[in-house]
C-alpha cells in the first residue's frame, strides 16, 4: 500500500517575483517559490533534507523594504512581498561570493559552480596570487571516507546531518573562528578516535566533494571516476528489516558508490554504515 | 544522547575546578567512580541536557584555574553537562581568551587597537615581548596557538596558584623563546576598553583564585610587573578618573560615578537609588512601558531601536517565560562607557534590570559582560549579591510579590558576541554565531523564548525616565534623539574619558570639552564599525538623525581623535585586521571578505593614486557585497570605516 502524505491543507499566499505573481503555500520559502516558477537561484549550503543554514549567501535576492539582501533559502514568503532575483545588486553579491569562495577553496568537484562563475562573470583570480587559501591536505584516516577540507566551504551541512537533524552522533562541529574555522572532531583528532559511526550521511549532503567515499576519492585520484559511464539502480537494502532504499552507482560493473533517494520516506537520503559502505560482498565473484 | 568520550582523564585540579561550579558528580554517568547503583539508574534526557548553558561558565572555570583547557578537562566537563565533546571543542576554540593547547599560567593581553596604537602600543608590545618572550605565533588569537612542547608547568597546574611568575616554575626553564619564558604568554589583544588610559595591558594569571592586573597607561615596566606579580601591581585608578565631568551638577547618567561608594547599597540608596523601582511598582508593568515609550528612548548600543517598542512587543508575547538580557559585552574598539557605569555605579544597572524585568514579565535577567573587564565583573557581582541579600532581588523584590534575579555570564573574547543573537548562542553554550532574523528576539530569543536585550547604557536611562517622568526626559536632547548620551572620547585629546551630553551637542563642542588638540587629522565616530569624519566637520550634531544626515553614524558613542602620529593607512589596516580576527566565519561574504579586505589594504599601505586604484575598486566591490549579503552587523559594517576614509578623508588619493 502506498500512502501519500497530504499534511494539513495550507493556505496559499501571493507575492511578486520579478514582476510575476507567485502563489505558494504558507510557510514556503522564497527559494521554493523561485523554483516553482522556474527561476534559477544558485544554492550551495541549502539542502533538500536539512533546515536552511543560509551561510553561503549565494542565493541572496532583493526584497523591497529590506535594508540588506535576504537569503532566498531561508526567508519565508510573505503576502505582498516584492522579490527581485536578477537585479544588478543581486548579481553583484552573488558574483563576489563566488569570487571569494573560488579564490579560497578548491571548487573543482562542486557541481554547477563553474556554470555560475561563467554566468555571473566572476573572476576568482582578481585577488592575486597571494590571496589566502584554505590549504588543507586530504585526511585519509579510515577506509570508508575521506575529508578534503581544501574543498570545504563551511556550509555546516555535514555538522547538521551528524547532529540533531539526522544522525544524532554529534561527532563533528565547526572549530576555530573566522577564516581559520574548520570542521573538526574534538581536539581535531582522527575520525577513528571520535564519535563517528561512519553512516556517511555527511558525505551525502556535502555540496562540494570535500567529503567523499574512499572509493570515489581513489578513483578520482587515479583519473578513472567517470559519472557519464555510471548507471544508477535503486533497490532495497538487504541487511535488516527497515527497508531503506539504496541507489547503487555502478561503473564498469562495479559498485562505486551507494546513496539513497532523498525523497524516500524511510531514509530521507540517510543510510547506516552497512547500507552505504557494506557492498563489497556483492562484488565478491570468487 | 549516546555520547562518545575519549580516554583522557582530568587532573584533580581540573576536576575540582569543574566541581566547584557544578557540585560533585552524582553518579558514574557524570564522571564519578562507578557504584552498584549506577547499573540500575541512568541520568539522561532533557534534565541532563538542560544545563548546556553552563558550558561557557565551565570553560571559564577551567581556564581560570589551569590557564588552558586540556582534553581530559574538556571531556570531564562534557560528561558533567551531557554535551558532545566535538561541540564543546567548537565552543572552546571560538573564544580568543581560551586555549586548548598548553600555555603558561599567565597571559598578558596587550591592546593593539586604535587608541592604544596611537599611544605607542607597538613599542609596548615589543618591550613586553622582549622582557617576557612572545608566543611562537606572535601571540595572535589565543585559541590557535601552536605551542607544541606541552609546556609542562601550565598543564599540571596544581601549583599554579602559588607561582609567582618570573624565575620559578618548571616552565620557565624550557624557554625555547616561545612565550614560556617567565611563565608569561604575551598576546596581542583587540581593544580592552581602557582607551582613556591608552596604551593598555591586562594580565590574567590562572590559579585559585584567578588573579588579574590592569596596567594602563602602561609602560613596558608596569606591564611586565602586572604580568609577573599581578598581586602587587598598583590598584587601578577609580572609575571616576575616566569621567572628567565627575561630580558636576546636572549630570544624569553619570551623576553617581565618583560620588557613591560602588560597593555600598546603602550609599546607592542615599543617592536616590531604588526610587525608580518604587515608581515602577506604582505604575505597573504597562505604565512603565508607556513611560519608556513616551520618553523616546532608543537603544544606545548602536542600532537605535525604540526601547519602549521592544519591551511592548516582548511583554505582549503569550509564550512564557520571558527573558531579559543585558548586553555588557562592550567590545567595539573605542567604547568603554559601560565599563565605567559598571565600575562606578553598579547598583544602577541592577535596579534598571529589575525594572525592565518587571515591565516585560521576566523573572530571570542575564547580564553578559565581556571577559576583559575583571574589575567591572567584580563590582557588578558584588552588587548583585548585596541586592539579593537585602531583598532587592529574589523571590519577592521589595515585598511587591515580584520575583526577579540576575545571573552574570562572562564572555571570553569575541567581539561578535555583542551581536544580540550571537550573545544568546553564547549564553546557551553554543558557538557565538549570529542567528538569522526573522524570527526576532522579541519572539524567539534566549532559549527560544521572547527576550528583550538592551545595552547597559540603555537600561540605565530608564532610571531617570521613571524618576523625572517621560515628558521631562523627552525634553532633553532633540525631538528625534531624546535624553542624555554618553560619549567615549579618546585619542588625540587632553582629557580622554566618558562624557555625558544631551543629544544635539556638536562634535566640536564635545572635542572642546575633552581638550581637542591642534593638528587633528581625522575623527572616528562609532568605532571600527563606524566612520571617519574630517576635522572641518565639527559642526555635525551628535544625534542619530544628525549623524545620519551627515552620512556617518553615532554608533555606540565612540569619538576617537587622530593626529598624524600614525599614518591613516596603518589605522585602516588595523581596523581590517580587527574584523578579520573577529569574524565568526559563518557566512562567506564576511569570512572571506574581511580577509580579502585586509590583503588589499596591505598591498596599498604605502601606495596612492593610480597605484592604489585597482585595489580600491576591489575594496569597494567586496565591501558592497559584505554590506549587502552578510548575515549580521559585523560583516555589514566591516567596510564602513575604510570606505569613509577613502571617500571623506581622501585616503590613498
Amino acid at each position: 500500500m502506498t500512502v501519500t502524505p497530504l499534511g494539513i491543507p495550507r493556505r496559499l499566499l501571493e507575492f511578486t517575483i520579478d514582476g510575476e505573481t507567485a502563489r505558494v503555500p504558507e510557510g514556503a520559502t522564497i527559494l521554493d517559490a523561485c523554483r516553482a516558477a522556474g527561476t534559477d537561484v544558485p544554492t550551495l549550503c541549502e539542502g533538500d533534507t536539512l533546515r536552511p543554514k543560509n551561510a553561503c549567501r549565494v542565493c541572496v535576492v532583493e526584497v523591497e523594504g529590506s535594508r540588506t539582501l535576504v537569503p532566498a533559502c531561508s526567508r519565508r514568503a510573505e503576502p505582498g512581498m516584492v522579490v527581485r532575483t536578477g537585479t544588478e545588486r543581486v548579481r553583484h553579491s552573488r558574483r563576489i561570493v563566488l569570487e571569494l569562495l573560488a579564490s579560497s577553496v578548491d571548487l573543482s568537484t562542486t557541481p554547477r559552480v563553474a556554470d555560475w562563475i561563467k554566468e555571473y562573470e566572476a573572476k576568482p583570480d582578481r585577488f592575486g596570487p597571494g590571496a589566502a587559501r584554505v590549504d588543507e591536505e586530504p585526511r585519509i584516516d579510515n577506509e570508508l571516507y575521506v575529508r578534503d577540507y581544501g574543498k570545504c566551504i563551511l556550509c555546516y551541512k555535514c555538522v547538521d546531518a551528524c547532529g540533531d537533524q539526522w544522525q544524532n552522533s554529534f561527532a563533528i562541529s565547526v572549530a576555530g573562528r573566522g577564516f581559520d574555522a574548520r570542521i573538526a572532531v574534538e581536539h581535531d583528532a582522527p575520525l577513528t578516535d571520535s564519535a563517528c559511526v561512519y553512516c556517511g550521511n555527511c558525505v551525502e549532503v556535502c555540496p562540494t566533494g570535500a567529503l567523499s567515499s574512499k572509493s570515489e576519492f581513489d578513483m578520482r585520484a587515479a583519473g578513472t571516476w567517470d559519472e557519464s559511464r555510471q548507471t544508477e539502480t535503486t533497490t532495497v537494502c538487504a541487511y535488516c528489516g527497515v527497508g531503506c532504499n539504496l541507489t547503487l552507482h555502478v561503473q564498469d560493473n562495479e559498485i562505486v558508490k551507494v546513496t539513497s533517494p532523498h525523497d524516500n520516506p524511510v531514509t530521507h537520503g540517510n543510510l547506516c554504515i552497512k547500507g552505504r559502505f557494506g557492498y563489497q560482498h556483492v562484488q565478491n565473484r570468487g | 544522547m549516546d555520547l562518545h568520550f575519549g580516554d583522557s582523564k582530568p587532573t584533580d585540579d581540573e576536576r575540582a575546578a569543574v566541581d566547584a561550579l557544578l557540585g560533585p558528580p552524582e553518579s558514574s554517568w557524570e564522571g564519578a567512580d562507578r557504584s552498584d547503583a549506577d547499573l540500575r539508574w541512568a541520568r539522561g534526557g532533557r534534565e541532563a541536557r538542560d544545563r548546556r548553558d553552563l558550558l561557557l561558565p565551565g570553560l571559564h572555570a577551567l581556564n581560570d584555574r589551569i590557564g588552558w583547557i586540556s582534553e581530559g578537562a574538556l571531556g570531564y566537563l562534557c560528561r558533567r553537562l551531557t554535551v558532545p565533546p566535538a561541540e564543546a571543542y567548537g565552543v572552546a576554540t571560538f573564544y580568543s581568551m581560551f586555549s586548548v593547547r598548553p600555555r603558561p599560567a599567565t597571559v598578558l593581553h596587550v591592546c593593539t587597537d586604535l587608541a592604544c596604537a596611537t599611544a605607542g602600543a607597538a613599542e609596548l608590545l615589543a618591550g613586553t615581548e622582549e622582557n617576557l618572550g612572545a608566543g611562537e605565533d606572535g601571540g595572535t588569537g589565543g585559541g590557535h596557538g601552536e605551542e607544541e612542547d606541552g609546556d609542562s608547568g601550565a598543564g599540571d597546574g596544581g601549583d599554579s596558584g602559588e607561582r609567582r611568575g618570573a624565575g620559578d616554575g618548571g616552565d620557565s626553564g624550557k624557554g625555547r623563546g616561545a612565550g614560556a619564558r617567565g611563565g608569561v604568554r604575551v598576546e596581542r589583544s583587540p581593544c580592552l576598553g581602557l582607551c582613556e588610559r591608552a596604551p593598555a595591558a591586562l594580565a590574567i594569571r590562572a590559579g585559585d583564585p584567578v588573579r588579574t592586573a590592569v596596567s594602563a597607561p602602561a609602560t613596558t615596566g608596569t606591564a611586565v610587573l602586572a604580568a609577573v606579580a599581578p598581586d602587587s601591581s598598583p590598584e587601578e585608578p577609580r572609575a571616576a578618573a575616566a569621567v572628567p565631568q565627575a561630580g558636576q551638577e546636572g549630570l544624569i547618567l553619570l551623576r553617581r560615578v565618583g560620588v557613591v561608594d560602588p560597593s555600598s547599597l546603602d550609599d546607592y540608596r542615599a543617592h536616590g537609588g531604588y526610587m525608580a523601582l518604587r515608581h515602577a511598582f506604582a505604575l505597573g508593568p504597562a505604565g512603565v512601558i508607556r513611560e519608556v515609550t513616551d520618553s523616546g528612548l532608543v537603544g544606545r548600543g548602536g542600532a537605535a531601536f525604540p526601547t519602549g517598542r521592544k519591551w511592548q512587543a516582548t511583554a505582549a508575547q503569550p509564550d512564557r517565560p520571558h527573558h531579559l538580557v543585558c548586553n555588557a559585552d562592550e567590545s567595539e574598539p573605542g567604547t568603554f562607557k559601560d565599563r565605567v557605569l559598571l565600575e562606578g555605579d553598579p547598583y544602577a544597572l541592577v535596579e534598571a534590570m529589575t525594572i525592565a524585568g518587571y515591565a516585560i514579565g521576566a523573572h530571570r535577567g542575564f547580564l553578559y559582560i565581556r571577559g576583559e573587564y575583571p574589575r567591572a565583573t567584580r563590582r557588578i557581582r558584588h552588587a548583585v549579591e548585596q541586592a539579593r541579600a537585602r531583598g532587592f532581588l529574589g523571590d519577592d523584590v521589595l515585598g511587591q510579590g515580584f520575583a526577579f534575579d540576575i545571573e552574570i555570564r562572562r564572555g571570553a573574547g569575541a567581539y561578535i558576541c555583542g551581536e544580540e543573537t550571537a550573545l544568546f548562542n553564547s549564553i546557551e553554550g553554543f558557538r557565538g554565531e549570529p542567528r538569522s532574523k526573522p524570527p526576532f528576539p522579541v519572539e524567539q530569543g534566549l532559549f527560544g523564548k521572547p527576550t528583550v536585550e538592551n545595552n547597559v547604557e540603555t537600561l540605565v536611562n530608564v532610571l531617570p525616565i521613571l524618576t523625572m517622568g517621560a515628558p521631562a526626559y523627552a525634553a532633553i536632547g532633540t525631538a528625534k534623539s531624546t535624553g542624555p548620551k554618553l560619549f567615549c572620547v579618546s585619542g588625540s585629546v587632553d582629557r580622554p574619558g566618558v562624557y555625558e551630553l544631551p543629544f544635539g551637542a556638536t562634535l566640536g563642542e564635545l572635542l572642546e570639552l575633552a581638550g581637542g588638540r591642534d593638528g587633528l587629522r581625522a575623527i572616528l565616530l562609532g568605532g571600527a564599525a563606524g566612520g571617519f569624519v574630517r576635522p572641518d566637520e565639527l559642526a555635525i550634531p551628535l544625534t542619530f538623525e544628525g549623524t545620519r544626515e551627515a552620512g556617518t553614524t553615532l554608533g555606540s558613542g565612540v569619538v576617537m581623535a587622530f593626529d598624524d602620529s600614525v599614518p591613516l593607512p596603518r589605522l585602516l589596516l588595523r581596523i581590517a585586521e580587527f574584523f578579520r580576527d573577529e569574524s565568526c566565519g559563518q557566512c562567506v561574504p564576511c569570512r572571506v571578505g574581511t580577509v580579502r579586505q585586509e590583503e588589499a589594504l596591505h598591498r596599498i599601505v604605502t601606495r596612492t593614486g593610480a597605484a592604489a586604484a585597482s585595489d580600491i575598486t576591489l575594496l569597494r566591490e567586496v565591501g558592497r557585497a559584505m554590506r549587502d549579503a552578510s548575515i549580521c552587523g559585523l560583516g555589514q559594517t566591516a567596510w564602513n570605516a575604510v570606505e569613509s576614509a577613502i571617500d571623506r578623508l581622501g585616503a590613498y588619493a
